[in-house]
């Protein structure tokens, strides 16, 4: 009888592991299935708007400072019905997509060229990092001068608020870019420009594109402050009117919405990093 | 005929914040051409940095290197190195990463039809010798360490280049792996006349791979001593077995031992436990 109950006692622990598979979960940096992934990851969305609804179906609070999430639905679908949601979407996608884009066009060459000669980082990068300090909000009296009141206006402001930190954080991308891979290009022959179009930037591009992802959400939180210049239309003006009127639940509800298509741009990006770069997703 | 490496007192000094340390101290060293030189020392001896001067990576501070009677001006197709580790590209394939090369313009002037076949077998053939064959077609880090390093080695090789410079390249790989490349790069060496400059802290690899062995000596980086090593150019595993090749392993190791400030004599080692109660 003895020797059979350790047996026993393993085969049973054994049997009991595979059953539940909770004890996997607090490894550190363990794995977590696409199915546990999801639940954490709607239990963390629905867990706030719950407790939102919560406090204010239970009158705790008065509907001006809080409004609930089904008015604020209903908000969203009269503003959709009756207002012009459609445009205001557009309208500000188009802001925050310029300003972003054309951070991104100078930031590039700039950042790969930082990231890779001394001289002009030493150039450079001093100037970049004390204009990246400076509030973009504060800047608005003068691109009102400069530009005027129209479309480029906004543009400018989420340019000004994204460029100078897009061109550091790619700097600092391609200076990650391992020594030994553009050595490795040298000794086979490579010229310099071929080290920095066939190593550099092909070694840096998944940090670059996530690097874009980021400042893409940078930008979104500068459209606020973008529509605060003579704008008539978009969801941060939309924001904006809305505290005049102290209509709470609209200002929720633009808030919320720039928050989903800001989620969903981040998708769209991550999807993007996985298909371009299936060899740090192949293991 | 391949070309030859001579330096003429070569040195190398690193400045830091807290002052300058001499890697390299008159270097006097001449490879023939087609000949295999290992370079063996403590760690600290600046073989690593002689080698990376030679290959024209990092700048020499004082003396000359030449290669073929002309003075080094940075990295070259003559000399292709290899790593001890990450140098691989993780973007591209197996195949694709040891086709590098043929994809820099330096390779693609004055190119037929025939020399991109031939470029195409070595290819073939180089993944066939370092059995990749299965994985031409994954990414580096679908590989083991050992593995990479024979995709590493293997892009080196594709060019046919004069000289190869390797810097402790098996250093990752297990003992049977290590065999059979070392087999495997005397054969290639030998049959293409490559000169070839190789840099281990394993004195026994040193000896296997050498026509001559490069004892190095740290605080200041210099040649200790040189060794001709007794074996037959044609290395079979067992000659590892030989007394030449034990005697000459003594020899080495204890050169090594006596310049590398490390002491493991009795005396020394019993002052480790003498003073030792409180760990009980």
């Amino acid at each position: 009888m003895l020797p059979v109950e350790p047996i026993l006692t393993t085969l049973t622990t054994g049997a009991r592991q595979a059953s539940s598979p909770r004890i996997a979960l607090w490894v550190i940096r363990g794995p977590l299935s696409a199915r546990r992934y999801w639940a954490f990851a709607i239990t963390g969305l629905l867990f706030p708007i719950a407790a939102w609804w919560l406090a204010s179906t239970a009158g705790w609070m008065d509907k001006v400072f809080l409004p609930s999430p089904q008015d604020v639905v209903i908000r969203i679908a009269t503003w959709l019905t009756q207002g012009n949601l459609q445009r205001d979407i557009w309208v500000s996608t188009y802001r925050v997509t310029a300003g972003w884009l054309l951070s991104a066009l100078l930031a590039l060459p700039l950042g790969l060229f930082i990231g890779t000669y001394r001289p002009i980082q030493a150039l450079l990068e001093p100037l970049m990092d004390f204009i990246r300090y400076m509030p973009a909000v504060a800047f608005i009296p003068l691109v009102m001068i400069w530009i005027g009141i129209d479309e480029s206006s906004k543009i400018a402001i989420i340019f000004i608020g994204t460029f100078f930190q897009m061109v550091l954080m790619m700097a600092e991308d391609v200076r990650r870019v391992p020594m030994q891979q553009i050595e490795a290009a040298q000794t086979m022959g490579a010229t310099r420009d071929e080290v920095m179009f066939r190593v550099v930037f092909q070694s840096a591009k998944p940090a670059l594109l996530d690097t874009l992802r980021v400042t893409m959400g940078w930008a979104w939180t500068y459209l606020v402050v973008a529509e605060l210049v003579a704008a008539n239309s978009g969801l941060g003006y939309a924001i904006l009117k809305a505290q005049r009127f102290l209509q709470t639940d609209k200002i929720f509800a633009g808030i919320l919405l720039i928050g989903a298509i800001g989620l969903a741009m981040d998708q769209s990006f991550r999807w993007l990093h996985r298909r371009s770069f299936p060899w740090l997703y192949s293991r | 005929m391949a070309k030859c490496i001579a330096t003429a007192g070569l040195g190398k000094i690193f400045s830091t914040a807290e002052g300058s340390t001499v890697a390299l101290e008159s270097i006097d060293l001449a490879v023939d051409a087609s000949e295999f030189v290992t370079l063996v020392g403590a760690s600290g001896c600046g073989k690593s940095t002689l080698l990376r001067i030679i290959a024209g990576l990092d700048q020499k501070s004082h003396g000359q290197v030449s290669i073929a009677g002309a003075p080094i001006d940075g990295p070259d197709v003559d000399r292709a190195v290899v790593f001890q580790h990450y140098s691989l590209y993780p973007w591209l394939t197996v195949v694709q990463n040891i086709k590098f090369s043929r994809q820099l313009a330096i390779h693609r002037r004055d190119i037929t039809s025939a020399d991109v076949e031939a470029a195409a077998g070595r290819a073939e053939a180089l993944l066939e010798v370092m059995g990749l064959t299965h994985v031409a077609n994954a990414y580096p880090n679908q590989l083991s360490g050992g593995m990479q390093q024979r995709v590493a080695i293997a892009r080196a090789l594709l060019p046919r280049p004069q000289i190869l410079l390797m810097d402790e390249p098996f250093g990752a790989l297990d003992a049977q792996t290590r065999d059979v490349m070392h087999d495997l790069i005397r054969y290639l060496s030998a049959i293409e006349n490559t000169t070839v400059v190789f840099v281990t802290h394993d004195v026994e690899e040193a000896i296997y791979l050498g026509n001559r062995v490069v004892v190095m000596a740290p605080r200041p980086g210099r040649v200790d001593s040189i060794h001709g090593v007794p074996l037959p150019d044609e290395r079979t595993q067992d000659m590892k077995l030989s007394p030449d090749f034990i005697a000459l392993k003594r020899t080495i190791l204890e050169r090594i031992r006596e310049t590398s400030g490390m002491k493991t004599d009795y005396d020394t080692l019993r002052k480790l436990t003498q003073h030792a109660a409180w760990i009980t």
